[in-house]
């Protein structure tokens, strides 16, 4: 066994396999919401339905997309990885415990929130990119240059309030897991420093709140501007 | 006090085990949780049953030996070892239930007794200063900075008793054997093994079956001794640096 993989094979390489792959998948969000949130311009989509053509039209971006599937993927395989070793570690367990004691409950529930974080994703693929992709959407024209419009897909799967719960339910899902991932992914790369730190787990708490909650904002305010 | 004790009875290792319920009256508020549990053996030796089985040695809190997994939490309520838990922690009527360190790497020998010489053969696979280190030297022969000892000292006080693993969710190992790879990985004389002990170690920990580290932090929460998670940080470190560093591909 080569030293690569017996790294990426101990407990503590498959920890630092989730760490690299939630702060990638953490820099992904920064860089969807920015685009996502041009859903709320009042040009009737304009500037998204551009954005989204210039996404999928260069080569790079296109790249980074596949790779963020794969660490998409990554992240969920060793997980379930993880958690099963674990499962495994304390084959019989405790008649009573009171963990609320001495940990949070998203720091000890996150493969449930990951879980329901993958149907999410899943659901929304299905959803967003597909129809993006393989779909029948409608096309504008805007300055003589034709553009998919994959604003009025958007606009009008908000129209369904339950569509609208769901993406509300799911951002606060991702909050939770984000409280816990943010921090702890920098702890397992061995970053701990009383300097630091505080900082990081601020930051994280901050970002767990702000940016699921920027997410959300977007279905409830299409959902109220067609209502 | 009038107790209720709900007790994890079991055997022999082979033995599926259960819990009992002992009555339990005339229990001072000043005793300790292991006073508690000899007035209970005494009133099962007078009724020729026998006696539940728990470890303990020092009863003074620094040798680590006693364990017990109480309404919960490993050592009880309060931070600290059972032997220096006491009884005004619980109020007259409660029920307390007690229950054995919980993990595969803890196979349970008796009732509340597990075996932790894991413990011991992860310490065997790199723990250690290979060299002698001679006699003590002369003071500030050796310069080290105060803020340095200090952080060695607190991870050395962990006595290995075991609440990490018992207080984790996967029964992780990672704050007793980071402990151990910071503390002599913080000065002079453990510093030159650091990168091959923190292989070494980690290799054991993962060969005895404890589980990852889910950062919950519940380990250092429970530690008697206090033991920070910036150890666990720590020994990530040191083992992907060594993972990259070390002669031995």
């Amino acid at each position: 066994m080569s030293w690569v993989s017996k790294t990426l094979n101990s407990t503590l390489g498959k920890k630092l396999l989730m760490a690299l792959t939630g702060l990638f998948l953490i820099l992904f969000l920064v860089v969807h919401l920015a685009g996502n949130l041009q859903l709320l311009l009042p040009d009737d989509g304009k500037a998204f339905n551009i954005y989204a053509e210039t996404m999928a039209s260069n080569p790079l971006i296109r790249v980074v997309g596949y790779l963020n599937f794969g660490f998409i993927a990554l992240h969920a395989v060793y997980s379930a990885i993880l958690t099963r070793n674990n499962k495994k570690s304390r084959p019989v367990g405790y008649a009573v415990t009171n963990a609320s004691a001495n940990s949070t409950w998203s720091s000890r529930n996150m493969g449930i929130l990951g879980t329901l974080i993958l149907i999410f994703i899943l659901v929304h693929l299905r959803g967003f990119w597909y129809e993006f992709k393989f779909g029948e959407i409608p096309y504008v024209t805007y300055d003589g240059v034709t553009y998919k419009d994959g604003y009025t897909v958007v606009s009008t799967a908000y129209q369904n309030i339950l569509y609208v719960i769901f993406y509300v339910v799911s951002m606060a899902v991702l909050a939770f897991h984000l409280s816990h991932g943010f921090a702890s992914a920098f702890q397992t790369l061995g970053i701990n420093h009383s300097k630091y730190t505080p900082f990081i787990k601020k930051l994280g708490l901050g970002f767990a709140i702000i940016v699921p909650a920027l997410f959300a904002l977007i279905p409830i305010v299409m959902f109220l501007q067609n209502s | 006090m009038n107790l209720t004790l709900k007790v994890w009875r079991q055997k022999n290792a082979s033995d599926k085990g259960d819990f009992k319920t002992y009555k339990i009256s005339g229990i001072s508020a000043d005793m300790s949780f292991l006073e508690m549990l000899d007035v209970l053996n005494e009133d099962l030796s007078d009724k020729g049953e026998d006696p539940v089985h728990f470890d303990h040695d020092c009863r003074e809190g620094i040798c680590g030996m006693c364990s017990l997994y109480i309404n919960g939490q490993p050592h009880g309520p309060n931070q600290t070892t059972t032997c220096q838990l006491h009884m005004r922690s619980f109020k007259d009527g409660d029920t307390i239930t007690i229950e054995p360190w919980r993990a595969r790497a803890f196979p349970i020998v008796k009732d509340l007794v597990v075996d932790r010489s894991a413990f011991d053969r992860i310490i065997q696979s790199g723990g250690y200063v290979s060299v002698n280190t001679g006699g003590v030297p002369d003071a500030n022969e050796i310069p080290i900075p105060k803020v340095i000892a200090d952080e060695a000292f607190d991870s050395a006080t962990c006595i290995a008793c075991g609440a990490c693993v018992a207080a984790c969710k996967n029964a992780s190992a990672m704050l007793f054997v980071s402990a151990k790879i910071s503390q002599l990985a913080l000065l002079p004389q453990g510093k030159v093994e650091k990168r091959g002990r923190a292989e070494k170690m980690v290799a054991q920990m993962d060969a005895e079956g404890f589980g990852a580290c889910t950062n919950t932090g519940a380990c250092s929460a429970e530690c008697p001794k206090e033991i920070k998670q910036s150890n666990i940080a720590r020994m990530n470190r040191e083992y992907f640096t060594a993972s990259v560093s070390t002669e031995k591909v």
